[in-house]
């Protein structure tokens, strides 16, 4: 169970930006594949983000897991939604269903 | 580490009779692709389908497999 501070903390940080991407590594310098690809696809769809270091803390990257029941990163939420992963991600954007996700956030 | 016959065996636990399709991306049994097709994910969202596999994989997702690049279908969905 998630201690009421620690899910007291993620859930300000989930709504700290409108579309908030948890990675690995950073914007200008992904530590992952998967958490690159969505920095990209992000860039493309031309909205503002901002994005957290899940590496550099254990408590956000251990609590997030347990709070959405995703057990890998990245994850993406908007307006404080989980919206998937890189492979949801991806398939949002191919298909043209992220851009209206985002449509909140422009 | 694990092999795409203990991921296979497990979805396919989870979802008798589904297709089920592992990959091993880089050869060193860490890192998967899959591609499930099932029943069980119709009337589901993509992120409801996607959950239903991290759950069949259970422990394995702590740590035996590093990455997996997942992709879940209903049987008719390719025809709607």
């Amino acid at each position: 169970m998630l201690e009421a501070t620690v899910r007291a903390r993620l859930e300000s940080l989930i709504k700290s930006h409108k579309v908030m991407l948890f990675m690995k590594g950073t914007k200008q310098f992904p530590a992952c594949g998967f958490s690159n690809a969505v920095v990209q696809i992000l860039g493309k769809e031309g909205v503002s983000f901002e994005t957290f270091n899940i590496l550099a803390d254990p408590e956000v990257r251990q609590g997030l897991k347990e709070f959405s029941s995703w057990p890998t990163f990245p994850q993406l939420y908007v307006d404080g939604k989980f919206v998937g992963g890189c492979d949801i991600v991806t398939e949002l954007h191919q298909s043209g269903e992220l851009s209206k996700e985002l449509a909140v956030a422009k | 580490m694990t092999s795409t016959e203990v991921i296979r065996t497990r979805l396919l636990s989870a979802f008798p009779g589904a297709s089920v399709d592992v990959t091993d991306l880089t050869g060193t049994k860490d890192h998967f692709q899959a591609v499930v097709v099932a029943r069980e994910f119709d009337g589901k969202s993509r992120v409801d389908q996607h959950k239903m596999v991290y759950a069949a994989l259970g422990d394995l997702m702590n740590g035996a497999i590093h990455a997996l690049a997942l992709t879940t279908r209903r049987p008719e969905a390719d025809g709607a």
